[in-house]
């Protein structure tokens, strides 16, 4: 067939960025003349710095991603790649011509996302056509003990964070007995810096789907909840219909492709509350109640849902099932370490040049995934630390950059393997404002059952302002970490278990930040506004008033042609006054 | 006021004699109404069977639920990692004087816009990010706001 494809990514990060307007440009063009051209739609290919992404396939160019499309231009890029005339800008990847980025995506490898970017989410015949729902069909001809040998023997790891053998926990769901038991998806993706469980769901639902119905099967379960945050209404949107089209061809439901095993899916809609990420509060929250978590024993694999046995499992850790199914265990360890064998997502973002979702086999180093996947550093400030794991997780400094990927490397730097977030900081990050900002989020989210959790972290918030206002004793230090301890052991959850990581971190590996905002009174990243001081430099003022206009408290002195000065006992910081002013006179230090 | 409630009849009796249901039943109610008030929370206990106690419970846990009348058009501003590190309090600054909020409020005092924090909406790539409505609009600067809001003063 001579005929072009020509795919628009449409998943939350590409509409957000204008794809939409493109789709929209295309379909009407086409739509008035006629042209050998079939437009799709498909979701995130992970470049979300490049977006709109637009593929074109089927010219003897062959194929070829354009990134940064923009409705104007577009028309013209499909019309030159229908002639066979390479566009001048911007292809990022592609197989003959060369893209700028093609070597980002050969140092990953895909299994979870091996669909994402590349089919058409909202169709079953797309997901079909790519090899999918061929595992559940090998899965219903297995023993269910066999397929949970099989997933034991990969070794894959629960995925949400904390990294426990999903065979295992497959296989005490599978010893309960029960009239009834459930199996669910933890989509509640609130880790503040993360979307990979977003873009997975977007991307690819019926991979999520069709490992969970194996799972169901092998464990016994005949019901199923996925739990996804109601803030990613796309992914809500795409597993619907996912959900719709898979009962219609009797891959869910009743006596599923004619054998006696049934198996009903629902979704359901998260109302905000980070806690609910935590299995025990996650299932309070389907039952309809507060989401708090609850003590175990029992484990939600004796009593869990409505008292019945259950599995949970994150959605990167289901969307794992399929491809193992089909593939093999073996095949499994071909990536990976041998304790942390297979991929793992993350989601790169901060101050990095190629910030998106990728997938790289455990064992990466860290350096490696920043400089060969994400394409180094964002601007020319030199980077000091990236943050994985969320308000759970930790801060991995330069020096320990060469640190393997896997969940036990990870875990011995104070840091955690956490579901995927990886921020990326620069020296314009001040690491006692990041620990700060961790702490605000988990004293805000904690659910309030535990004391420690609850007051504990509202204490070390209050210390960690007092530092970054210049207010801070060095008696702090030994507080924090005292409050530090105490907030892990004494809460139920992993929430208050690992609040104070952003903090430990910090407070191991930069220290002499914290020593510089206590003692010194400054902040050397320049971001604590209480610490900064603004100065005009007489040597560059020219006198132009320009900064005097913007100030907001009237609080700079100095008419037209006379060198400014800033009266520092009125100065409220805002830093309207640098900004205002073209000719670098102001100094923020 | 017992019959503005009447027409969360036909939504409440769609949940009745159904396991788990307050969540969602109470987020269709607030579609319904704009906001949960206290009289509503009490109409939907008296219905449902529910003791009072629990729906308040509920209602003031998750984050989503709105217990005060919200102006027409919700804008949040994302608050995540990477958008904490992009300057997302710079955003908030400009948004807070474009709107004009009064001081403690979150709602202009024309009922317009209603400005929200929210932990992160997964568009990292674009930080600093905020959505108004269902519309997200990334890699912004603090002097682009007024424009981006004046698209929804109508």
């Amino acid at each position: 067939m001579s005929e072009i494809t020509v795919k628009v990514g449409l998943a939350s990060c590409g509409v957000a960025a204008g794809a939409m307007d493109v789709f929209n440009k295309l379909t009407e063009y086409l739509a008035a003349n006629k042209l050998p051209v079939t437009l799709m739609q498909t979701a995130c290919i992970g470049m979300c710095f490049e977006e709109p992404i637009v593929e074109f396939s089927g010219s003897p160019l062959g194929q070829m991603h354009v990134g940064k499309a923009d409705p104007e231009s577009i028309v013209k890029v499909m019309e030159d790649y229908i002639a066979g005339i390479a566009p001048q800008s911007n292809v990022i990847l592609a197989e003959k011509l060369g893209g700028r980025h093609n070597e980002l995506l050969a140092n990953q490898q895909r299994i979870v996302l091996r669909n994402c970017g590349v089919i058409d989410p909202k169709s079953l015949a797309d997901y079909e056509a790519s090899g999918g729902y061929q595992a559940l069909k090998k899965a219903l001809s297995m023993d269910k003990e066999q397929i949970i040998e099989q997933i034991k023997a990969s070794g894959l790891r629960g995925r949400g964070g904390a990294g426990f053998s999903t065979g295992l926990k497959w296989s005490f769901a599978a010893k309960a007995v029960s009239d009834k038991k459930y199996v669910v998806c933890n989509a509640d993706e609130g880790d503040p810096g993360a979307f990979m469980d977003r873009s997975a769901l977007e991307g690819d639902p019926h991979n999520v789907i069709e490992g969970m119905i194996i799972g169901a099967y092998a464990m016994g379960a005949d019901e199923g909840y996925i739990y996804c945050r109601a803030e990613y209404p796309m992914a809500i949107e795409h597993l619907k219909i996912a959900i719709d089209a898979a009962e219609a061809k009797g891959y869910l439901g009743k006596n599923i492709l004619g054998t006696s095993f049934s198996f009903d899916l629902h979704i359901k809609e998260g109302a905000g509350a980070f806690v609910c990420g935590e299995e025990t509060a996650l299932m309070q929250s389907i039952e309809g109640k507060r989401g708090m978590p609850t003590i175990r024993p029992p484990f939600p694999a004796e009593s869990g849902l409505w008292g019945k046995p259950t599995n949970i499992n994150n959605v990167e850790t289901w969307a794992n099932i399929a491809w193992i199914i089909s593939n093999g265990a073996e095949a499994f360890h071909a990536f990976g370490t041998e304790k942390s064998p297979g991929t793992k997502v993350f989601a790169l973002a901060g101050k990095i040049a190629g910030s998106g979702l990728i997938e790289v086999p455990m064992g990466i180093p860290i350096r490696d995934i920043i400089y060969k996947v994400g394409g180094g550093m964002k601007t020319e400030k030199p980077f000091k630390a990236v943050q994985m794991g969320g308000p759970s997780g930790g801060c991995i400094p330069a020096q320990l950059l060469d640190t393997i990927v896997d969940y036990d490397s990870i875990t011995a730097t104070g840091a955690i393997m956490g579901s995927g977030g990886m921020v990326v900081m620069d020296t314009g990050t001040c690491m006692v404002d990041v620990a700060k900002f961790f702490l605000n989020f988990t004293q805000n989210e904690s659910c309030g059952k535990c004391t420690f959790c609850r007051i504990g972290t509202k204490r070390m918030l209050e210390i960690l302002t007092r530092i970054t206002e210049g207010k801070g004793e060095m008696a702090d230090i030994e507080t924090l970490q005292e409050l530090s301890e105490n907030i892990i052991k004494g809460s139920l959850c992993g929430l208050g278990q690992t609040a104070p990581n952003p903090v430990l971190t910090t407070l191991r590996y930069f220290k002499d930040e914290y020593i510089a905002h206590i003692v010194d009174k400054k902040c050397p990243a320049g971001v604590c506004t209480a610490l900064l001081k603004y100065s005009i430099n007489p040597d560059k003022c020219i006198g132009c008033t320009a900064c005097a206009r913007k100030c907001p408290v009237s609080c700079i002195a100095g008419s037209v042609k006379q060198v400014h000065e800033i009266d520092q006992s009125k100065c409220i910081k805002c830093g309207a006054c640098l900004k205002a002013c073209k000719f670098d006179a102001v100094i923020k230090a | 006021m017992e019959q503005d409630f009447k027409k969360l009849d036909a939504i409440l009796a769609s949940y009745r004699g159904k396991k788990g249901i307050l969540i969602p039943m109470l987020q269709q109610v607030q579609n319904e109404m704009g906001y949960l008030s206290r009289d509503c929370m009490r109409y939907i206990a008296n219905a449902m069977q529910i003791p009072a106690a629990e729906i308040f419970g509920v209602a003031t846990f998750y984050s989503m639920f709105r217990l005060k009348p919200q102006g027409k058009h919700i804008v949040r501003v994302c608050k995540g990692t990477a958008c904490h590190v992009s300057d997302a309090d710079g955003i908030k600054s400009a948004l807070v004087e474009a709107l004009q909020l009064p001081k403690d409020e979150n709602t202009t005092s024309d009922m317009m816009f209603t400005l929200m924090e929210v932990a992160c909406l997964g568009c990292c790539s674009l930080a600093p990010v905020i959505m108004i409505d269902d519309m997200t609009f990334g890699k912004l600067v603090p002097e682009a706001i007024p424009a981006i809001l004046d698209k929804f003063r109508f």
